[in-house]
């Protein structure tokens, strides 16, 4: 069973005494470990006080938040309607096929986790693609392919 | 030693600002020229970038652009830091008709200097709209911002004025000023232009506002999309503590002012009011049944003013010019600017920031110059994903909020998306559906069944199998989620898809007289 390192266990104490500090400590564990285990949450629900339902649902409301590990390199593509008026359902396609997943899943070497966003506010400059949080405007289908040739 | 201008701007980092800076630099290190590059905000010409600019003597400046990294040995060579032609020079930018022809207030700065640099923000006149503001009174602040007449630009188009004398009336130990930074809407992105390349507006207009309602707390709600605006946001608030702008009396009077950052997750609902209220206090972004209005109980239940990035941001001018200099621009009860978001199949996407009372053509056409694609323009989505779509003939009509509203249309965050004759309008109002039922917050039935209802008839209808029954389903559904939502989400919903059938019932495989048998709905 996973448990919270030292650094987490500060931030922990740190943001469950803001009375808003639920969210910005989702993020925090997130950006450190890549995902928000369950088995954090009684722990992080007795020192915000709160229960064990309330820290679940916030937890399980916000698209950010993942309860279970990503793959090694996370690749977001906008499917908004900018970049849907540029073509990106040809981008989206792209990446279907040559990873061989749908969006939310993960390539079964846990190499990619392909994720849709709707709208990084590149749109005048889309369609628009992030890996690893490195946002890339005007991608192709030539340009998808050579960025996930860039990480396998 | 040479200056060039290079745009920290995320867009512009998209297409390899950050690459054409790092290049340049190396560039210049092995011919052992002295160069120093400042990293600006973007104009927002986005076609066009990375753009660089180079000072020349005078403090004129040449535009090259859009540069790759394989045209940096030719531009040295051709002598681009004496402003010397090339392929990609594009002169001055400051003549650029795609410049030269809007009216520039919030905006006036962006682009040209360091986001971060205090000094070049109040040597451009930074500030001013602040000190104008303590020297006024809160009161004499509020009626000037009613005088010019400014509506909130995050969509309801609200009275800001009015919104500030509810809050500035309400009596409580603790008032808050939230900025809603969440821009959820696609085809949008002033907010994240104004929050990257002149964060010490945003201050100032948020400064303002918490003096003039008696508020000395701060909140920027900000998306999570926005990385770069968060780190720039972040350190501009550090300066401004460290200057004594934030967190000690202003300029003179007892009034101080702290504000900070927080970060939303992932949630198109939280961009509305009250579902932002909500998630700000660590919960789940659910909408919160109106009344209490937030201008009376918001934030932790205390009175809130909440406005959108530019609406504040255009308060600064405000005070500094006056309300009725700001009302002198626009028409009718549109009075102002407005940053208008251009984007999708277009040939110059970007930032136009114009007066009310321009003709959709003219920023279509005008300014876009009509479609990337060559193809005929089939669509424009105007007011973002809750918008209606409109064909060709209607682009005749004004951004106005009031001649908008006259065929269904919303002014929105101001952002308009093009589509030609290759997009098919019923995938639209199914991605529509798709979206609503995406981001619902799940609080009314209307929102949270109806959305997913309206997904799947639309997608019998996709599959041509949608007979007259599946299309009176649909106008019902949609005028139960039109009337009974709580929020915009579902009771907007239906404008996309309803303006998508009515306009473009082939789409759909229907003919116009079956839909206008339904013309009560439409
Ligand atoms: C579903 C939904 C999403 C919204 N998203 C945003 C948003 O991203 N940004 C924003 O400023 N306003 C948004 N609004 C409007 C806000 O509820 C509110 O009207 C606005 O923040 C008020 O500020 P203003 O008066 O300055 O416009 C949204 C409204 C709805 C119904
Ligand atoms: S309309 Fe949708 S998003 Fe709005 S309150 Fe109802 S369920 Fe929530
Ligand atoms: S619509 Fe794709 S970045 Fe905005």
């Amino acid at each position: 069973m996973r448990t919270m390192d030292q650094k987490l266990l500060d931030s922990l104490a740190f943001y469950s005494t803001k009375p808003n500090g639920l969210i910005p400590f989702y993020h925090k564990v997130q950006e450190e470990i890549g995902y928000i285990p369950k088995e954090f949450l009684p722990q992080i629900a007795s020192s915000f006080n709160l229960s064990q339902a309330e820290v679940y649902g916030v937890l399980t409301f916000y698209a950010d938040f993942r309860t279970k590990p990503p793959g090694k390199n996370i690749i977001k593509i906008c499917r908004a309607e900018a970049c849907q008026a540029n073509g990106c359902h040809k981008v989206i396609e792209k990446a279907k096929e040559t990873l061989k997943i749908d969006f939310g899943g993960t390539t079964p070497d846990g190499k990619v986790t392909l994720l849709p966003t709707f709208c990084f506010g590149n749109c005048a400059n889309g369609p628009s693609v992030a890996l690893n949080g490195k946002l890339y405007g005007r991608v192709d289908t030539r340009k998808i392919e050579n960025l996930i040739h860039s990480i396998r | 030693m040479h200056t060039l201008y290079i745009a920290k701007d995320y867009s512009a980092i998209a297409v390899g600002a950050d690459e054409v800076a790092f290049a340049v630099e190396k560039e210049a290190f092995l011919r052992n020229i002295p160069i120093r590059i400042i990293r600006t905000g973007s104009y927002g010409l986005y076609w066009l970038e990375p753009v660089i600019e180079v000072e020349l003597e005078g403090g004129r400046r040449i535009a090259y652009g859009p540069v790759t990294e394989e045209a940096i040995g030719s531009l040295f060579d051709s002598g681009f830091l004496e402003g010397s032609d090339h392929p990609l020079c594009l002169g001055n930018l400051q003549e650029h008709p795609y410049l030269k022809k809007q009216t520039r207030l919030i905006f006036e700065r962006i682009g040209k200097n360091d986001p971060l640099s205090l000094d070049s923000y109040i040597a451009c006149g930074g500030f001013q709209g602040l000190k104008k503001a303590i020297e006024l009174g809160p009161d004499k602040v509020i009626d000037q911002i009613t005088k010019s007449g400014l509506r909130g630009r995050g969509g309801a188009a609200f009275p800001t004025g009015i919104k500030w004398k509810t809050t500035q009336r309400a009596i409580a130990s603790q008032k808050y000023i939230v900025c809603n930074a969440d821009e959820g809407d696609s085809g949008t992105f002033s907010d994240r232009m104004v929050m990257e390349g002149d964060p010490f507006l945003l201050i100032e207009g948020m400064a303002i506002a918490g003096f003039a309602v008696g508020a000395d707390k701060g909140y920027i709600y900000l998306r999570s999309e926005y990385p770069l605006a968060h780190e720039v946001l972040n350190k501009a608030i550090a300066v401004c503590r460290s200057q004594g702008i934030l967190g000690s009396p202003l300029f003179g009077s007892s009034f101080s002012f702290d504000l900070e950052v927080f970060l939303g997750a992932g949630a198109y609902v939280c961009g509305e009011e009250t579902a932002l209220l909500e998630s700000l206090e660590g919960k789940r972004g659910m909408v919160r049944p109106r009344p209490p209005l937030p201008a009376v109980k918001g934030l932790w239940g205390k009175p809130t003013v909440i406005n959108n990035v530019i609406t504040l941001a255009s308060v600064p001018w405000i005070l500094s010019h006056g309300g009725e200099a700001y009302a002198a621009y626009g028409v009718n009860r549109s009075k102002g600017t407005l940053p208008v978001q251009l984007s999708g199949n277009l040939n110059y996407p970007g930032l136009v920031e114009v007066p009310f009372g321009i003709s959709l053509r003219d920023l279509v056409y005008g300014f876009g110059g009509g479609t990337r694609s060559g193809r005929p323009l089939k669509a424009i989505q105007i007011g973002g994903p809750l918008g209606p779509y409109l064909p060709e003939h209607f682009l005749d009509i004004l951004l106005d909020y009031e001649e908008l509203s006259k065929i269904k249309g919303i002014v929105g965050h101001g952002g308009i998306i093009v589509f030609d004759d290759q997009t098919n309008l019923a995938f639209m109002a199914h991605y529509a559906m798709e979206f609503c039922a995406e981001e619902s917050c799940g609080k009314c039935t209307p929102c949270r069944i109806g959305s997913t209802r309206g997904m799947e008839l639309m997608e019998k209808i996709l599959m041509g199998k949608g007979s007259r029954k599946e299309l009176e389903l649909l106008f019902d559904l949609c005028d139960t989620m039109l009337h009974a939502s709580l929020c915009g989400l579902g009771g907007m919903t239906p404008f996309p898809v309803l303006s998508a059938l009515r306009h473009f019932p082939e789409d759909f495989g229907y003919s116009k007289e079956e839909i206008c048998a339904f013309a009560g709905a439409l």
